[in-house]
């Protein structure tokens, strides 16, 4: 089928916005012609998520100059000039996927569902195990305040103990828990258990729920095979959850593949990166109520690369605006702001924001300050996601000598930035940055990067329907995420040592493919950014001083390639670990000014 | 390219409302189609099931959980008193008599041979469901509930915290743009749904429910106070359960801002009637504001509360809901078609403002206005 396809229509229904592309295939390849959005109406009085579709393609048509619709749908097949071929969908409406996940030990078969769910693209309201602290009675209690969309019951290894998890499963029978959509139809559970006990399960919960048993996700303490229970999850979405929700049975019939959750969308096009760039990489996708994490960093314990995405359910830039404020604290996020603000004024413009959330700064200070909020937004997530992405609990390792020396242990955070190849930013507010510099600097300040690190952002934000494109169109869907969504915007490179401000940490010697070479000695606490030709490669020779690491090793050089970027390459010797900004508040605003100089941030200074 | 505006609250004399009351499991309901009711009447009831306790017989008999059924005193599904002996057995050949006791008022639901369980289900909870507001009972949803529906003002604020509650209008203040300060409240506010102005403060709200108010209904107020109201920042903004005392809800924003002239004027008008409020609030996934509604039969025709707002136009009466004009009142008077650059460099759809004060115009994003009524 795929040879046939000349023009493809992806919609992404997000909380707050439905976003519209249209990819069309000329001599060369597929590219993107034209985007259009228009507010998602899941909610009163639309009630009908084909609404904003329809208007978001409507504005396509217009911005395009042909007819798609075909009265109240989407015209397909291509037939002249009207209609296209593929029609695609992905959606985080309405709350998106709510799961409750259940293990046996919250730190293994409960991190294991949880990261199963989280694969899948859901949103955990909460883990449950044997050990979690609660009793069993509070256990019901909460099984039956949740009203998730669905139930991932796992627990126990293959030929294991059954009688811990048939209790589990009696509690869950005890509770009788309700789906949060339609009272009619029962809740979706899938066990992802010891298989031993898939019968008791079943005589527990069968009658009460929408059981489906598929392979233990944790067969033995040494691995994990979370595949199958993903799969279930993404079939029991559109089954049970979406087929409930307002407007998706009619959409369901328009899209020619099923439509897939948001983040496990854009997890897929992270994913594909990592395996075809073979570097380890972080991919954030903040939006208006949630913001995602997907990571691949390889097993120190030599699994390969291993896949991790966390959403932070709360953590956001409208609708969870001000739970960011509850979470950094208002001091948190004033530490990024250049100027003096009224403590009073700062809450009420936040808690504004929540309640209009589809409203956009229009003064530089208010740009300033969302960009602001945007940093803890963004490290705050990040620290749930490096809690997350960490090695199987509880299996035994072979040891050598070296991990002895090392302490390494199971369990410790996957997540190593001196080992990041590439950071991708995407969401509203740095897709649509106005500067793509604002952009870099955001992601630059919440993760801090160390040693050499590509930065990218995607363009107009339109990673999730490349991500489900690419599951029926690879090729459709490589060709446009190279050309038209990833922007890369150059390299930080950020030494890693204890340095005292003003002394020597590392030099760097900058060769673009085009122009002419460039040097630059660096010293701690400096802050600068070169610019460098657009296109091509920029090769980076970097010394780092005595105890100053800059990813190969303390005192040695590093020699490396990276894309020249619009913006350029950050040297970042601020420090990390801790990263730190004055205590004074006069000093502290002197710093970011300096820094945003050195960024050509903003139009004026702010 | 009329739809990147945000819609305005529904501010109307006369609408024909329609509120469900639904009891949360399946239970009795009590009227019958075209009954009147008052806010207090009970519409529906039902009992929701009783906690559940675990017991662990088999550890607490020291037998295997497939023996646990063989040892039991009452059968599963008696009704048993906290401190019955519920089952018994003997370990040690006979040594050692162990004897579990039932550890609250319920029933034996059920008793697992695998894990050797006992689940104790404790006395239903009832519940019942109030009419909320005046008016007939318009449908019967069998099992469930009923539809109430009313005649009268409806008015959604854009934030709001307590629960549903009823009373009397009253005007606290001089007019609109006044803030509502401790002693305008007087005693023959017990009970009314108070109406202030532009603010209010956190410690007049205190003073409020003192009183014995029953609602405050004002245009602004801080989030600061919002914090001491509740204890803690507001994280997600879903409310409604809060138990604060009394009920509050903001018709503008956060902030000093004038309540809407058209807010304040159908307030004022229904002084003394009996107004149904809610503040439960919901910003995400089922969005929902808070409201005050006040029947009154008779009125000109009542358009459904859901009519669609209609586009923006020249002329139309709008609202600035962001810095730097946040909270100004103006009419469009332009509307162009390109997108233009904004201060932050942004491109973005805008229409020229003219504010009602004779300050003259601005240029502001259509994100961030919103159009009232006119």
């Amino acid at each position: 089928m795929s040879g046939d396809i000349r023009s493809i229509l992806a919609t992404d229904c997000g909380s707050t916005t439905t976003k519209a592309i249209l990819i069309e295939r000329e001599a060369d390849g597929f590219r993107l012609k034209t985007r259009g959005e228009a507010p998602t109406t899941v909610e009163a009085p639309f009630e009908d998520v084909t609404r904003g579709v329809l208007n978001a393609v409507r504005e396509v048509e217009e911005l395009r100059g042909r007819p798609l619709l075909d009265g109240e749908r989407i015209r397909t097949p291509q037939q002249g000039e009207a209609g296209v071929d593929l029609y695609v969908s992905t959606s985080s409406a309405g709350g998106g996927l709510q799961m409750m996940v259940s293990g046996l030990v919250l730190q293994m078969t409960g991190e294991s569902a949880q990261r199963a769910a989280l694969g899948a693209g859901a949103i955990v309201m909460d883990v449950m195990a044997l050990n979690d602290g609660r009793r069993p009675h509070e256990k019901i209690r909460r099984l039956r305040q949740l009203r998730p969309d669905m139930i991932l019951l796992s627990g126990g290894t293959d030929g294991g103990d059954v009688r811990r998890v048939a209790e589990m499963a009696e509690l869950l029978a005890a509770a009788d828990p309700k789906a949060r959509l339609g009272a009619g139809y029962e809740l979706p559970v899938v066990f992802a258990g010891n298989r031993d006990a898939a019968a008791t399960v079943a005589s527990s919960l069968g009658s009460r729920v929408a059981l489906s048993t598929v392979p233990n996700l944790r067969p033995t303490l040494e691995r994990e095979n979370l595949g199958p229970a993903r799969d279930a999850i993404h079939e029991l979405f559109m089954e049970h959850v979406m087929a409930h929700a307002p407007g998706y049975k009619k959409l369901m019939t328009w899209t020619a593949v099923p439509i897939m959750p948001t983040p496990g969308a854009v997890g897929l096009i992270i994913e594909k990166i990592a395996r075809r760039d073979r570097r380890s990489v972080l991919g954030v996708d903040i939006g208006g109520a949630t913001t995602d994490i997907f990571s691949v960093f390889d097993d120190p314990g030599g699994a390969g690369p291993v896949f991790n995405r966390t959403v932070s359910a709360n953590l956001g830039m409208s609708y969870s605006i001000s739970n960011v404020m509850a979470e950094a604290g208002l001091d948190g996020i004033l530490r990024w702001v250049p100027f003096p603000v009224d403590e009073v004024e700062l809450r009420n413009r936040i808690k504004n924001k929540m309640i209009r959330p589809t409203t956009i700064p229009q003064s530089l200070e208010d740009l300033v300050l969302e960009q602001a909020i945007c940093r803890e937004a963004l490290r705050l997530s990040f620290e749930q996601h490096r809690a997350l992405a960490v090695g199987l609990k509880g299996r035994q390792q072979a040891r050598d000598i070296s991990d002895a020396l090392e302490q390494s242990a199971s369990g410790a955070s996957l997540v190593d930035l001196m080992a990041l190849g590439l950071l991708v930013g995407s969401g509203g507010v740095l897709s649509h940055a106005p500067r793509r510099a604002q952009a870099m600097l955001m992601m630059i300040d919440a993760f801090l990067p160390e040693g050499v690190t590509a930065l990218a952002v995607d363009s107009i934000f339109m990673t999730p329907q490349l991500g489900v494109l690419s599951t029926v169109h690879e090729e459709a869907a490589a060709q446009v995420f190279e050309r038209d969504c990833l922007v890369h915007l150059g390299a930080c490179v950020a030494p890693m040592g204890p340095g005292r401000a003003g002394h020597a940490c590392m030099s760097v010697e900058l060769t673009p493919e085009r122009g002419a070479p460039a040097r630059h000695a660096v010293t701690y606490g400096e802050f600068t950014l070169v610019p460098v030709p657009q296109g091509g490669r920029v090769r980076l020779e970097v010394r780092p001083e005595r105890g100053f690491d800059v990813g190969a090793g303390r005192g040695k050089p590093l020699q490396t390639e990276v894309e020249a970027g619009v913006v350029g390459i950050v040297l970042d010797a601020r420090g990390r670990r801790p990263f730190t900004l004055p205590e004074d508040a006069a000093a502290r605003i002197a710093k970011l000014r300096e820094w945003n100089r050195a960024m050509s941030l903003y139009p004026r200074e702010v | 390219m009329s739809h990147s505006y945000t819609p305005g609250l529904r501010v109307t004399a006369q609408a024909r409302v329609r509120r469900e009351r639904r009891l949360p499991l399946r239970g009795e309901v009590l009227l019958e189609r075209g009954a009147r009711v008052t806010p207090e009447t009970v519409v529906a009831r039902t009992e929701l099931p009783g906690n559940v306790q675990t017991v662990n017989l088999a550890a607490g008999l020291g037998v295997e959980p497939a023996r646990a059924a063989e040892a039991l005193l009452v059968p599963v599904g008696s009704a048993v008193r906290k401190g019955d002996g519920i089952a018994r057995a003997s370990t040690m050949f006979g040594l050692v008599q162990n004897r579990v006791e039932a550890p609250a008022d319920g029933v034996i639901e059920s008793l697992s041979p695998v894990t050797g369980q006992l689940i104790l289900r404790e006395p239903p909870i009832p519940v019942e469901v109030n009419a909320y507001v005046a008016g007939t009972v318009a449908e019967v949803l069998p099992g469930e509930g009923v539809v109430v529906e009313t005649e009268g003002a409806f008015l959604q604020g854009i934030f709001g915290v307590g629960g549903e509650t009823s009373g009397p209008i009253a005007c606290a203040v001089a007019g609109p743009d006044a803030e509502l300060r401790t002693p305008d409240l007087r005693a023959e506010h017990r009970g009314c749904v108070v109406v202030g102005g532009a603010w209010v403060s956190h410690d007049t709200l205190m003073q409020a429910r003192e009183f014995g108010v029953r609602a405050v209904v004002v245009g602004g107020f801080d989030d600061a106070d919002l914090r001491r109201l509740l204890g803690r920042d507001l994280g997600v903004a879903i409310t409604g359960s809060e138990e604060i005392g009394l009920t509050l809800v903001i018709t503008e924003g956060f902030g000093r801002i004038p309540m809407a002239a058209r807010t304040w004027d159908l307030l004022s008008e229904r002084q003394g009637e009996t107004a149904s409020v809610s503040g439960a609030t919901q910003i995400r996934a089922g969005v929902q504001r808070p409201e005050i509604l006040v029947p009154r039969a008779g009125g000109a025709p009542a358009p459904s509360e859901s009519a669609e707002d209609g586009g923006l136009d020249i002329g139309s009466p709008v609202r600035v809901i962001r810095a730097p004009h946040f909270g100004r009142l103006g009419k469009v008077c332009e509307l162009p078609a390109a997108l233009q650059p904004l201060e932050t460099e942004a491109l973005a759809r805008v229409l020229v403002v003219e504010f009602a004060d004779g300050s003259g115009r601005a240029t502001v994003p259509r994100a961030n206005v919103e159009r009232l009524a006119p």
